[in-house]
């Protein structure tokens, strides 16, 4: 598929502009049982919470609406479920019918099977326009907590799905979602001496996966821009290796910036104005920063050393990144100008690929020795770090855009001469260091990006 | 055939320009006979040189002792093939980070580069690229692996 064919953000957005509306409540409801039930927010920052129980009946529906009222439902069982920090209860012990609870919940019926929360909804099927509303209850003080109505076309039907768990998980947990997103990622096929990298975008759930190069050149390293309608990555075209742009709505590439050596490690400004990369020139590598609008390029760090991997910190005053300037491979932050420059890590081995929370409160870096690699949290600091996972091989953190979940790539050693058993694969974790899991995806997938949130 | 089944095996190399035929035939009476290389290419610079490439260790852009004298007959030979020009391709193991690695293996590409610069071949002549480590030349994960492909190979253009 070329990238032409991809729906465009703008597009979308212009789809759900406006669509998306507060549901004055069910007229049988008191309006006394409108009040927000505090009781259900959890404090998520906690190491680890037990998972809300929540019923998730199908969404009521005639016909076709019905069958993308299950389908909606389903995307939104798999978001809860493989956030962690949620728990779908059993749906064979459901007393009440999904019609039923549509028309009116009886409270009782989902209290004695263990639910916390409810989720009941309809779909209307409005000739290529799906017309859902849902509604969010609070089982124990019978409350409605969130009543939403969204339009959309048919072929849009998943987002529905993603922006409804998106309200659930803000409305339980207190904190902003992530299902709505996107991910970028390097697939990776044949030998890996002759591997075919391509540039692939998925959304976060592994679904609506579309190759977006067709690996006639190799490509690395792919980052958001923060409206989520831009890529900047790497490229092998024509054998330079230089950073390009990638539009997502035209599919239009070019090179940035005008160097002379390699360019490398891309990373857009938070407000999306500018690209921060590396660039080789003789032996080092140094850190620029290039003005989208003029193309004028200004050089951030100079001297002995590789400097790669730069990542601001959200507020756009800071930037992270990794130097060996002090013999070997650590983690460094200055001053957004250049200035200012202090060592952060001090643990034992090498620190690398460092990026900054969006919540700006943590680092997450890969951390490498002897023992193998690991994937790690620490404050901007440089106090506080926590290993979250270890394994043979494995780096690249990328946040959600809230901060709470990371994907990163883990990588299987080679079993044989001929690199038989070596595989990588995108794998999500909890930032509290639990609910580590396989981003499934269609070939071996590497530099996974996660976008911001697209509405 | 001795010669020939060695430069197969250094041919492991994936040279980009071996698609096409570099070995000189002639004709006799019992069918092709091998010369030799031909001159100015990529086994010709092999079997001159005695290898395309030299080896690093771990995490280290330094041109090693034992790997100098190759690079020296690379350049000697250089300056015989006068027509000639390289690329220098620099990589790494896969024990360390991509973006990382890329400028590793770009140091390791100007290192090689400054030797031969300085045996005399003129610099515009050569040219460098980083493959960083997704370009490996041994395919195992282990040390006799990652010694392989912590290396600068000189390819012919």
């Amino acid at each position: 598929m070329s990238p032409m064919d991809l729906p465009l953000l703008s597009r979308r957005a212009a789809l759900f502009g406006g669509t998306a509306l507060a549901l004055p409540p069910l007229t049988l409801l008191p309006l006394g049982k409108l009040a927000r039930a505090q009781s259900s927010v959890v404090d998520i920052t906690r190491a680890r919470t037990d998972p809300i129980p929540i019923a998730l009946p199908d969404f009521a529906g005639a016909g076709d609406a019905g069958r993308y009222g299950r389908d909606i439902m389903r995307v939104i069982a798999n978001n809860l479920r493989n956030s962690g920090l949620f728990r779908p209860v059993e749906r064979a012990a459901y007393i009440q019918s999904a019609e039923a609870a549509a028309q009116t919940p009886r409270f009782q019926d989902w209290r004695v099977i263990g639910a916390q929360a409810l989720v009941t909804g309809r779909v209307q099927d409005q000739g290529g326009q799906l017309r859902v509303e849902f509604r969010l209850w609070d089982v124990l003080p019978e409350a409605q907590l969130e009543g939403t109505l969204l339009s959309a076309a048919t072929a849009n039907w998943r987002r529905i799905g993603h922006l409804i768990s998106d309200v659930i998980y803000e409305r339980l947990l207190g904190e902003k979602g992530y299902f709505d997103t996107r991910v970028v990622y390097v697939s990776e096929t044949g030998p890996r001496d002759r591997r075919v990298r391509r540039l692939a975008i998925m959304d976060q759930d592994g679904e609506n996966h579309r190759f977006l190069t067709d690996g006639t050149f190799q490509v690395l390293t792919p980052r958001f821009h923060p409206n989520a309608q831009q890529i900047a990555f790497m490229s092998y075209f024509r054998n330079e290796p230089r950073v390009y742009l990638f539009n997502l709505e035209s599919g239009r590439q070019e090179v940035l910036g005008n160097f002379r050596g390699m360019t490398l490690s891309p990373r857009f400004s938070p407000d999306g104005r500018s690209v921060i990369l590396s660039s080789t020139r003789g032996g080092d590598a140094n850190l620029y920063v290039v003005d989208l609008a003029s193309r004028r390029e200004r050089q951030l760090t100079s001297g002995g050393g590789l400097d790669v991997s730069p990542c601001y910190s959200p507020d756009g005053q800071q930037i992270v990144f990794n130097s060996d300037r002090g013999g070997d491979q650590q983690l460094y932050v200055m001053d957004a100008g250049g200035g200012n420059v202090r060592r952060i890590s001090f643990g034992s081995g090498r620190y690398a690929t460092p990026v900054w929370s969006p919540r700006g409160d943590l680092i997450a870096f890969t951390r490498f020795g002897r023992g193998g690699f690991a994937i790690g949290v620490m404050r901007p600091d440089g106090s506080g770090e926590r290993i979250l996972s270890e394994g043979w091989q494995m780096e690249g953190p990328t946040f959600a855009p809230n901060g709470r979940v990371m994907m990163y790539y883990r990588e299987s050693p080679a079993r044989d001469s001929r690199g038989n058993g070596y595989s990588a694969r995108i794998a999500s974790i909890d930032i509290a260091g639990f609910n580590e899991r396989q981003v499934v995806t269609p070939t071996d997938a590497t530099d996974p990006a996660w976008s911001p949130l697209l509405a | 055939m001795m010669k020939l089944k060695m430069l197969g095996v250094m041919g492991l190399v994936a040279l980009l320009g071996a698609c096409e035929s570099t070995t000189e035939t002639a004709q006799t009476g019992g069918g092709n006979v091998v010369t030799g290389p031909r001159p100015g290419s990529q086994e010709d610079l092999i079997a001159s040189a005695g290898s395309d490439r030299v080896f690093f260790d771990f995490d280290q852009s330094s041109i090693r002792g034992d790997q100098r004298p190759t690079l020296e007959k690379q350049a000697g030979w250089m300056q015989r093939n006068a027509a000639v020009t390289v690329q220098v391709e620099g990589h790494a193991d896969e024990r360390g980070t991509r973006e990382y690695n890329l400028a590793l293996g770009q140091r390791r590409a100007n290192a090689a580069r400054d030797v031969l610069v300085a045996s005399g071949v003129a610099g515009a002549r050569i040219s460098t690229i980083s493959y960083g480590k997704d370009r490996p030349a041994a395919l195992g994960s282990n040390e006799e692996a990652w010694a392989q492909n912590r290396r600068a190979v000189t390819v012919v253009r």
